[in-house]
């Protein structure tokens, strides 16, 4: 995918130009013994008007390249790009960029109005340019009736809004989201997931999102990019990111999967013919850059495991040991031959017990298409 | 028969109190012993503060005894002379020129320094709120060494740098710059640089300490929000901070207005302050009563500079306590 798309071009073919590139950047903190390296060669393409996500968990630089290209730090090496301009050596407030911090960051010696209009009055513009652009982001954000209210007077989610519409009015080429919804219950974060959508969606900005939170990861970005120690481990589309994941790492983090061994018999670049422990041998497609010789591993996620009774189709078998009632779904917990645990997940379609009883033996049934050789 | 009715009705009567009564004597019991327990507190408010005040303002009302104290016998002169002076010849009034210019000195002098303070205290401040929380303290540690000497000793120091053959002025000569020693030592900038000098660490610690708690992320949020250094520093710290500001200021123009050695000093004789002139009623003057009326007209501006002060910032920046 985007990885390795040095040339801003490359990476433009599907929708539109690029917004920000990244090349190569490479951050260290510190020196001497205590030299953290939190971003290590990490380049990136993000379209405009896309929707991207850095995802990882924390400690993984996803926000150290946020705060980058907001330009509240330098990169140790490599370019950052703004619409292919170097934007590497401007100070913050030179930047067409703006941020929507953790914590919301919104002055409390200021009204929701003076908050949101700040950014347009540093810029100089006219007071009647101002007036117009709050009232229509105070709309857009739907705090119309708050707009004379002190931050502290108002609730995290309406903090939250005041925040977005602060950094969306002086309408910034590119909007970075520094895990904005962390700090709201269930319930809001659904509600904003959508709204930040939309907001999107209706002012057309790049969104460049960072949380470690993997399903909103995956309702909320046109493209993920997976971290871990400051490097991109993948990227790709929500879909392609937790179907495909091409190293465990990235099929750990994303969902839950299944791990098994495989020794491969046979390959021929695209295809190979494994043998799992059970056995049983599979063909499986196999990802690019692999050294696809002795053991892999595979992953397999829950939903794709199919449960049979013993024997007929089965590719693994094993001993059912804990049930787990999740309302829409069921998670079957079993004990393969070798030890290992397997879970199965299967849509409850109709009310009643489960399939299977504990302790029982079942088979597993796996689809070709469900196999993931991994890349470790 | 009707009287013992009554006990009953009474002690009825009493039974359905009793329960509201004990809550409120258990109150009124908890009152007595905080009362009990502040009283050393009391004691020391009344002989340390209202006390020294009040004979103050009794002795501000009675004549000015020949060798100094006082006569007990009712006067308004001590008051009279604070702004007026009766001429020894004709006993025409006039104001006290002398009185006014100091006042004035007083006011004025006292605003240079909490200004001085401010400006060289603010990014002093700033500094040590943005060093890494380990070497915070020792540079507060820094701001406190005058501290430990001897304020007399500080000010002759002081003396010793300003003065025509002092440190400045040597230097100055010796490099050629100039031909005569400039007079510093006896001028009002002299007493300003004295009073900012000790004054100093006041503005500095509550700054800090407002500064300390400012959320730099809102810093950063300025700056993303195309606001320049400049900017940010006096739209978003600024504002921030003022509780801290307030307080410094506040801690630096009330010595000030009334100090009393570094203008003896640094000031020599002719450039006193209201510290001065109340000194010297209570000496050489011999005349309490003048003495305590302008003491009490000190408190008085005090009282108004504080409450003009407060009342400005609370309307603007209130609830960042």
């Amino acid at each position: 995918m985007a990885e390795g798309a040095q040339d801003s071009e490359s990476g433009a073919a599907t929708s539109g130009a690029v917004a920000i590139e990244t090349r190569d950047v490479t951050k260290l903190f510190g020196s001497g013994e205590t030299e953290i390296r939190a971003l290590d060669g990490v380049s990136l393409t993000i379209r405009e008007n896309e929707f991207f996500t850095l995802l990882g968990p924390s400690g993984c630089g996803k926000t150290t390249l946020l705060r980058l290209i907001a330009g509240f730090d330098h990169p140790t090496k490599g370019q950052i790009l703004l619409h292919g301009q170097p934007i590497g050596h401007l100070p913050p407030y030179q930047r067409p960029v703006n941020t929507v911090f953790q914590n919301y960051a919104l002055f409390p010696h200021m009204t929701v109005a003076e908050n949101i209009g700040f950014g347009l009055e540093m810029l100089g513009k006219p007071r009647s340019e101002i007036k117009a652009t709050v009232a229509q982001m105070l709309r857009l954000v739907k705090m119309e009736a708050l707009a004379s209210r002190r931050t502290d007077q108002i609730s995290g989610g309406q903090q939250q809004r005041v925040a977005l519409a602060r950094a969306l009015a002086p309408h910034p080429q590119v909007l970075l989201l520094d895990e904005p919804l962390s700090a709201l219950d269930y319930k809001l974060r659904k509600e904003m997931q959508i709204e930040l959508k939309r907001l999107q969606h209706e002012t057309g900005i790049t969104f460049v999102f960072v949380t470690h939170d993997q399903e909103e990861a995956l309702t909320m970005s046109d493209r993920v990019a997976v971290f871990n120690q400051g490097r991109v481990l993948q990227v790709g589309p929500p879909h392609e990111i937790y179907d495909h994941p091409c190293e465990r790492f990235v099929a750990d983090f994303i969902g839950d999967t299944n791990f098994l061994k495989a020794e491969v018999l046979a390959a021929d670049g695209q295809r190979a013919k494994l043998r799992l422990a059970s056995g049983a041998e599979i063909s499986a497609a196999l990802p690019e850059n692999i050294d696809a010789d002795g053991q892999v591993t595979i992953a397999v996620r829950p939903e794709r495991a199919v449960l049979c009774p013993q024997g007929k189709t089965a590719l693994l078998h094993g001993e059912l040991h804990n049930i787990v009632y999740c309302g829409t779904d069921t998670h079957y917990h079993l004990t393969l031959p070798d030890g290992g645990p397997f879970m199965a997940r299967v849509q409850n379609t109709r009310s009643g017990q489960a399939l299977f009883g504990l302790g029982e033996k079942v088979g597993i049934a796996i689809e070709p298409e469900a196999i993931q050789v991994l890349r470790d | 028969m009707s009287a013992r009715e009554e006990v009953t009705e009474t002690a009825d009567a009493a039974s359905e109190q009793r329960t509201a009564d004990t809550a409120e004597s258990a109150g009124r019991a908890e009152v007595r012993r905080h009362l009990l327990l502040s009283t050393p507190a009391l004691i020391v408010l009344f002989s340390a503060a209202s006390g020294p005040l009040l004979i103050m303002l009794v002795y501000s009302f009675l004549s000015a005894g020949p060798y100094g104290g006082v006569e007990w016998k009712i006067s308004l002169d001590g008051w009279f002379n604070v702004l007026l002076q009766r001429d020894i010849f004709d006993e025409s009034l006039s104001i006290a020129d002398a009185h006014i210019s100091i006042l004035w000195r007083s006011v004025k002098l006292s605003l240079l320094t909490t200004l001085t303070a401010f400006v060289l205290g603010f990014p002093t401040a700033y500094f040590i709120a943005t060093r890494p929380q380990k070497s915070r303290n020792l540079w507060l540690f820094f701001i406190t060494i005058p501290f430990w000497t001897n304020l007399l000793i500080r000010t002759f120091a002081i003396m010793e740098v300003i003065r025509n053959k002092g440190v400045i002025n040597t230097i100055l000569t010796s490099l050629g710059l100039i031909e005569e020693p400039i007079q510093m030592l006896y001028t009002d900038f002299a007493v300003m640089v004295g009073m900012t000098y000790v004054y100093l660490p006041l503005m500095v610690l509550p700054i800090y300490a407002s500064m300390e708690k400012l959320d730099f992320r809102l810093v950063e949020a300025g700056y993303d929000l195309y606001a320049t250094r400049f900017k940010v520093l006096r739209r978003i710290i600024v504002p921030l901070v003022k509780p801290g500001i307030v307080a410094g200021s506040i801690l630096v123009f009330i010595p000030a207005l009334g100090a009393y050695v570094t203008p003896r000093i640094l000031g020599g004789g002719k450039n006193m302050m209201l510290g001065n002139l109340i000194g010297l009623q209570f000496g050489q003057g011999r005349n309490w009563p003048l003495g305590s009326a302008l003491a009490l007209t000190l408190l008085a501006l005090v009282m108004v500079a504080l409450l003009v002060y407060v009342r400005s910032a609370t309307k603007s920046g209130d609830g960042h306590g």
